[in-house]
């Protein structure tokens, strides 16, 4: 592939069609809706902690999440970048803004919570949980819809990015033709 | 679908070349671009119409009960000082739970500390031996030591001199052993006694305490037999001593929640409460370990049995698991339900009841004791129209918080506590009509402590850790509720005031687990003659 060619992919594409569009936008957006009200709801809960939560952990990592949740400080830390990297998480898939570094963020937590808990064979957790799950739960199907949205991007379509970059790729752009000329 | 079809119908960034090279930013682009405002919209409209009904409904809640959600208000009963003045604390009966008293006071064995900074290595949750450090120092001195076990005695020494004391207290001089307990009062090198020896020397221990003039921290239960209650309640009341009982529950910040409660009258008429005890494993059952240097020659046998009702030959098994035979404690009543009643008695102070009928059995550990592992009591209050039930079995460990059940109100207590609104509640009836009280979620919660977990490391410790007697919280800050318990036995003894565990709140205390054990022996109902004081 030509260099020229990979540029012009880079900028051009992802060209989808419009249903393809819809579809990407909703998934980004029904994510972001989510993570921005899990922030939220935990942001004016005056008693919401993330100590139960992880002193359910089970697995490789367990050690490391029973120690947060027995120490005041890092607890406290992992609380504050918790509800606020949800909630900011949530506003960059919603609005569409600084979307990639939002889905990378988003994966990275979701990554956590699922090592923390994973619902391997074996593993019983008190939490009480809705549905049953078997080594695949809700948290990885969500991590994977980020995967997804990491792979498809729309931010730059439809949200906030078009703005935000529109002088970088138009430049580029503008550049890019400028060359082939 | 082409390119340019793709591109005209909006779906993609802009294109190369075409009209779109470094073009400014058009209305189509800002619609785009602003495309997601709109979901924006309605996640705040349902987030704020959510959060506007939950707010409402709370306050509604929060109004009508007129308790605040919080830590209680924690009015102590002695004003505490910085403790200026010395108390020196002579120790009898350096077994577990002397050995634990001691260095909740601020004496940690030497081994205890190496064990528990073990245990927290392992398991991080472990706090116990920062809980410890992070104790008041008391300052008081362990200046002796009395145990008839030769073993445990070394122990309190070695514990006396305090090599990592808690609070920033200083290091301290090794106490002296005393081999009979009546030196140890009368050798003048104590201010006040740490009674922890099984129940049946209790009593006459305390007396002849208060005839030295020594202060008294007794452990619990009172007393073994109504007879000892009432001499020890006498000798106790006409002296000047500082008399405080061993129900560290009394400290617990949900016990002391639970009193707000009951004085807004949130459960309404108040006819049943039921306590209980589950435990399922052998040391829950008082098979304590038997120490491998425990023998006739390194115990002093004669002076363990003391007053006990019978005496019986040298045995290993009497000495270690003394709780099992009504020689020497009265087994459930004295150890636990002593504990369940005098918790209900600081909420409800119920007092003494009318009458009480108990029953049970050896169901389970058939291992020669004598008293029951499955053990019911009933107790009448029929001046509060209230009933009191403790249940109790030592071979299932299903946890029981206490229930204070009311005509519009469950109240039930553990270290936390959770009240429910009764669907047939008079006084909620209006509110839960109109939908501001959900009879399936709890009406109040209250969580102690900081946003943390506290470790349990076995099934017993966690049986007493969900009823606040190991630790409770001040101020969001985990201590330990035994310390707290002696910290206001001292604070009584310096500057005055009550102690909340003081001998009419252990009279009743006793006699009330005495109706009980009376009732289990006798095999029927027994009642409180409150004219001549007597159970009859």
């Amino acid at each position: 592939m030509s260099e020229r060619t990979a540029a012009e992919r880079t900028l051009t594409s992802p060209r989808y069609s419009n249903f393809q569009l819809t579809a990407l936008v909703i998934l980004r957006m029904l994510v972001g809706w989510h993570f921005f009200y899990e922030g939220l709801s935990k942001l004016v809960s005056p008693y919401w902690t993330s100590a139960g939560f992880l002193s359910e952990s089970k697995w490789l990592f367990s050690k490391l999440f029973l120690w947060v949740a027995a120490n005041p400080t890092p607890l406290v830390m992992v609380d504050f970048i918790n509800k606020w990297g949800l909630l900011l998480i949530g506003l960059g898939l919603l609005l569409g803004c600084l979307t990639r570094a939002a889905t990378y963020g988003g994966i990275a937590l979701l990554f956590l919570y699922y090592i923390a808990a994973p619902p391997f064979a074996g593993y019983a957790y008190a939490m009480p949980a809705e549905g049953s799950y078997l080594i695949v739960n809700k948290v990885l199907i969500e991590l994977a819809a980020l995967l997804v949205l990491l792979a498809f991007p729309t931010g730059k379509i439809i949200g906030l990015d078009r703005l935000i970059f529109w002088k970088r790729e138009t430049g580029k752009l503008a550049r890019l033709a400028e060359a082939a000329r | 679908m082409s390119n340019d079809e793709q591109h005209a119908s909006g779906g993609s960034e802009p294109q190369v070349g075409g009209s779109n090279e470094g073009r400014g930013i058009g209305r189509r682009d800002l619609i785009k671009a602003l495309a997601s405002i709109p979901i924006f919209g309605v996640f705040f409209l349902s987030f704020f119409q959510k959060k506007a009904s939950d707010d409402f409904k709370r306050r509604e809640i929060m109004a009508e009960l007129g308790v605040p959600e919080g830590a209680p208000a924690f009015i102590p009963e002695a004003i505490s000082r910085p403790p200026s003045e010395l108390v020196r604390v002579g120790i009898i009966g350096f077994g577990g739970e002397g050995e634990s008293l001691v260095r909740h006071a601020g004496y940690a064995h030497p081994d205890w500390v190496e064990d528990s900074r073990e245990a927290a290595r392992k398991d991080p949750r472990n706090k116990s031996l920062e809980t410890y450090l992070s104790q008041e120092d008391l300052n008081i001195a362990i200046t002796a030591v009395c145990d008839v076990f030769d073993v445990r005695a070394e122990r309190g020494l070695a514990a006396s001199q305090v090599e990592l004391p808690s609070g920033g207290g200083p290091r301290r001089q090794q106490a002296k052993r005393y081999l009979r307990y009546t030196d140890l009062l009368e050798s003048g090198d104590v201010d006040a006694v740490i009674i922890a020896t099984p129940d049946h020397w209790h009593s006459r221990m305390t007396i002849d305490a208060v005839d030295a003039g020594k202060h008294v921290y007794c452990e619990k239960c009172m007393t073994r037999t109504e007879d000892e209650a009432h001499a020890m309640y006498e000798a106790v009341k006409n002296s000047n001593i500082v008399f405080q009982l061993g129900h560290q529950n009394r400290q617990a910040e949900s016990h002391i929640k639970a009193r707000e409660i009951i004085a807004a009258n949130i459960l309404g008429p108040t006819t049943l409460v039921e306590t209980t005890t589950n435990r399922n494993d052998p040391w829950g059952a008082w098979v304590w370990d038997i120490h491998e240097e425990g023998n006739p020659k390194t115990i002093d046998w004669d002076q363990f049995e003391g007053p006990a009702a019978n005496k019986v030959p040298f045995s290993l098994e009497r000495f270690f698991r003394w709780r099992c035979w009504f020689d020497y404690g009265t087994g459930l009543a004295g150890d636990l339900l002593s504990h369940e009643y005098d918790a209900v008695n600081q909420i409800l102070e119920i007092g003494i009841p009318k009458t009480a009928v108990a029953s049970g059995g050896i169901y389970f550990f058939k291992d020669g004791r004598d008293v029951p592992d499955v053990f019911q009591a009933v107790f009448e209050y029929p001046d509060r129209d209230l009933t009191l039930v403790y249940s109790a079995t030592l071979a299932n460990g299903k946890w029981r918080g206490k229930l204070f059940m009311g005509h519009d109100a469950t109240m039930e207590i553990g270290a936390g506590l959770t009240i429910r609104a009764e669907g047939s509640s008079t006084r909620y009836e209006k509110k839960i009509e109109d939908g501001i009280i959900d009879t399936s979620l709890p009406l109040f919660t209250y969580r102690p402590g900081f946003k943390g977990i506290d470790a349990v490391t076995s099934a017993t410790e966690e049986y007493f850790a969900s009823r606040g007697l190991l630790y409770t919280y001040r101020g969001g800050r985990r201590v330990s509720s035994y310390h707290l318990h002696i910290k206001e036995w001292l604070d009584v003894i310096r500057s005055g005031g009550q102690t909340s565990c003081n001998i009419e709140r252990g009279f009743e205390e006793a006699i009330t687990c005495h109706m009980a054990t009376r009732s289990y022996q006798l095999g029927r109902k027994v009642e409180w003659d409150a004219v001549n004081r007597k159970i009859v």
